[in-house]
């Protein structure tokens, strides 16, 4: 099991880094979407896949899973939900702004020298 | 006073959410803004005061027992930065009333600053690494908002490089602390310490260490990572990129240097040494940058690049005189960042103009702002008696210590290149044929000067009070030395 979890990051990450890497501002908001699907699956699988014991700690119980992976990818998406609407929000105003969704021609001329 | 440390955080974030009640009240936001970083800053002092006399202070969240609940540690260096960072943003803070804009304080500018003061405070005192990260979180939320507020083509077009950036840093962070925790099973900073030092530092860790290393890295700007910081910090206006040059870079630095002198100290011979080539490469790489650019920002945007490499020269070099020179120089350049932006950015407002060519003469109508920025220079050069010397003393003793000769020789050089290009814009702006200035109002240069001096004072204070500030300085290098003083203050309860 974790090591398909381990495969499916992988392709995560490829998808990411290529979607990154492409000219189109909106390819690259979903690369970095996917980037953080990538590094949350991460933690769930680094904590451990903990199979069907609980997560809890009680008397007599010696059998659990670890919730601390959960509470961290809880936080992680949460983050990663907030900065992916900013940088929406801030591809469209870029968009509307420069006419263009291509990150070439966003290098920036070089009005100093 | 269990909750002390807390303050400086809190009380930040408390007025930054009453000040999105009154967006439209310019004169209540100045205010409230300005009673609020005055009071964190109060607070800050008292933690100051209370951690020289009792030691190490620590909170643990919610009562859980140390290693389980999130525990906010405060120690000098923690301490001492926190100071430094509140008192910048109330200069920063006056300074914005007058060269700010209405419109930018009228949408969010001043909640945006102390949000990010609140989350560069919290990442200067927890003692959690995910808490860590979920603050730099909080702080790097907040400088998309400055960075990009205004709207303008340069703004919007640098901030999504800026975002895309921090965003894949922050997955690796993530990614990174993922991998750490696989390994030692804990996110509290000195119980990951102790399980360290019980395995004894595999293979494993000193890849987590350069991953670490990475992430910190790109948001502190070392070389080859700092290539996003010279196109991004040149687009807001001067008193965001005063702030971001002040104290962004120096979270990234603090990080690095907690994490190096508490996790990774059983294989120093490959982590620091990589730590160090990187530090000159980054100086190195901040010189010919400084040399090479006409424009004001550049210049002293590329000399927040060589301070980078200057401060974890210090850090990498593992012994006494090189980590309290490490802190000496972070204070110093923080609060000589500050004025220095400041006063370009004076510069900026009298001449209408950032090109050095477009310039001169400045002197003769200008004269007090001619002298408070020759101060500022040779302060940032490291001439005694100003600021930047002892530390600079400090990290090239550090380094004859531990053998590093040719590292300290490039240290010593980089002050003159430091000097050269600092001077270029005084020969520049300041003497020559006077040029055709704008008209301006002679009462907001006025306004402008009084932060900028006060903050130049501040610098040379700090240099010439150095002897009774290094009690303060030896309280927060003992910690950084010795692991053991920061993991019995948080696990010895």
């Amino acid at each position: 099991m974790e090591l398909l979890m381990a495969i499916l990051i992988g392709i995560l990450f490829t998808a990411a880094v290529y979607l990154i890497l492409s000219r189109s501002l909106i390819k690259i908001v979903i690369g970095t979407g996917l980037l953080s699907h990538g590094a949350h699956l991460l933690i769930l699988t680094m904590g451990g896949l903990g199979g069907a014991s609980p997560p809890v700690l009680a008397e007599g119980v010696t059998d659990f899973a670890d919730p601390l992976p959960q509470a961290l990818i809880l936080t992680a998406i949460v983050i990663s939900f907030g900065v992916t609407a900013f940088m929406l929000v801030m591809a469209y105003r870029a968009y509307a702004v420069h006419k263009t969704d291509d990150m070439n021609q966003m290098k920036g001329n070089d009005e100093h020298d | 006073m269990i909750n002390l440390l807390l303050f400086p955080i809190i009380i930040p974030f408390l007025f930054a959410i009453l000040l999105l009640f009154f967006k439209e009240n310019v004169v209540m936001q100045r205010v409230l803004s300005v009673i609020g970083v005055t009071l964190g800053l109060i607070a800050s002092f008292y933690l100051l005061i209370t951690i020289k006399a009792e030691g190490v202070q620590v909170v643990t969240l919610g009562s859980w027992p140390a290693p389980f609940g999130i525990s906010m540690v405060s120690d000098m260096l923690s301490a001492l930065l926190v100071t430094t960072t509140l008192l910048i943003t109330l200069f920063v803070i006056i300074y914005s009333f007058t060269s700010i804009g209405k419109e930018r304080e009228r949408f969010f500018y001043y909640p945006a600053i102390l949000f990010m003061v609140t989350g560069v405070n919290g990442a200067f005192t927890t003692g959690d690494i995910f808490n860590m990260f979920v603050f730099f979180e909080v702080l790097l939320i907040a400088s998309y908002l400055l960075i990009v507020l205004g709207g303008e083509k340069k703004q919007l077009r640098e901030s999504i490089k800026y975002i895309l950036v921090n965003i894949v840093s922050s997955a690796l962070f993530v990614i990174t602390v993922a991998y750490l925790y696989s390994v030692v099973g804990t996110l509290n900073m000195a119980d990951i310490s102790v399980k360290i030092t019980e395995i004894g530092q595999p293979g494993i860790i000193t890849v987590i260490a350069v991953l670490l290393l990475i992430v910190f890295g790109i948001k502190g700007s070392i070389f080859p990572l700092y290539f996003w910081l010279p196109g991004s910090y040149a687009a807001p206006p001067i008193p965001v990129l005063a702030l971001f040059g002040a104290l962004l870079t120096k979270v990234g630095i603090y990080a690095i240097m907690r994490t190096y002198t508490l996790f990774f100290i059983h294989d120093t011979g490959f982590t620091h040494e990589i730590l160090m080539v990187l530090s000159i490469l980054t100086i190195i790489a901040g010189c010919i940058g400084a040399l090479a650019y006409f424009d004001l920002k550049q210049i002293i945007i590329y000399n927040i690049v060589i301070a980078v490499g200057v401060i974890l020269f210090g850090a990498a070099q593992m012994n006494e005189a090189g980590i309290s020179g490490a802190i000496f120089y972070l204070i110093h350049d923080m609060l000589i960042k500050g004025a220095l932006f400041l006063l370009i950015g004076i510069i900026i407002y009298v001449t209408g103009t950032s090109n050095l060519r477009k310039m001169g003469g400045l002197m003769k109508t200008h004269a007090p702002l001619g002298w408070f920025y020759l101060i500022a220079a040779f302060g940032l050069a490291g001439i005694p008696p100003l600021s930047g010397f002892v530390g600079k003393l400090l990290i090239a003793q550090g380094a004859f210590q531990a053998g590093n000769v040719w590292g300290s020789i490039i240290i010593l050089a980089s002050s003159l290149v430091v000097l050269l290009s600092v001077m270029r814009i005084f020969i520049y702006a300041f003497w020559g044929e006077p040029v055709a200035l704008p008209k301006i109002e002679r009462k907001s240069y006025a306004q402008l000067m009084f932060p900028a001096i006060v903050l130049v004072v501040l610098s040379i204070l700090y240099g010439i009070g150095t002897e009774w500030l290094i009690p303060y300085m030896t309280d927060a290098t003992n910690v950084l030395l010795d692991p053991s003083i920061y993991i019995d203050a948080v696990l010895g309860e």
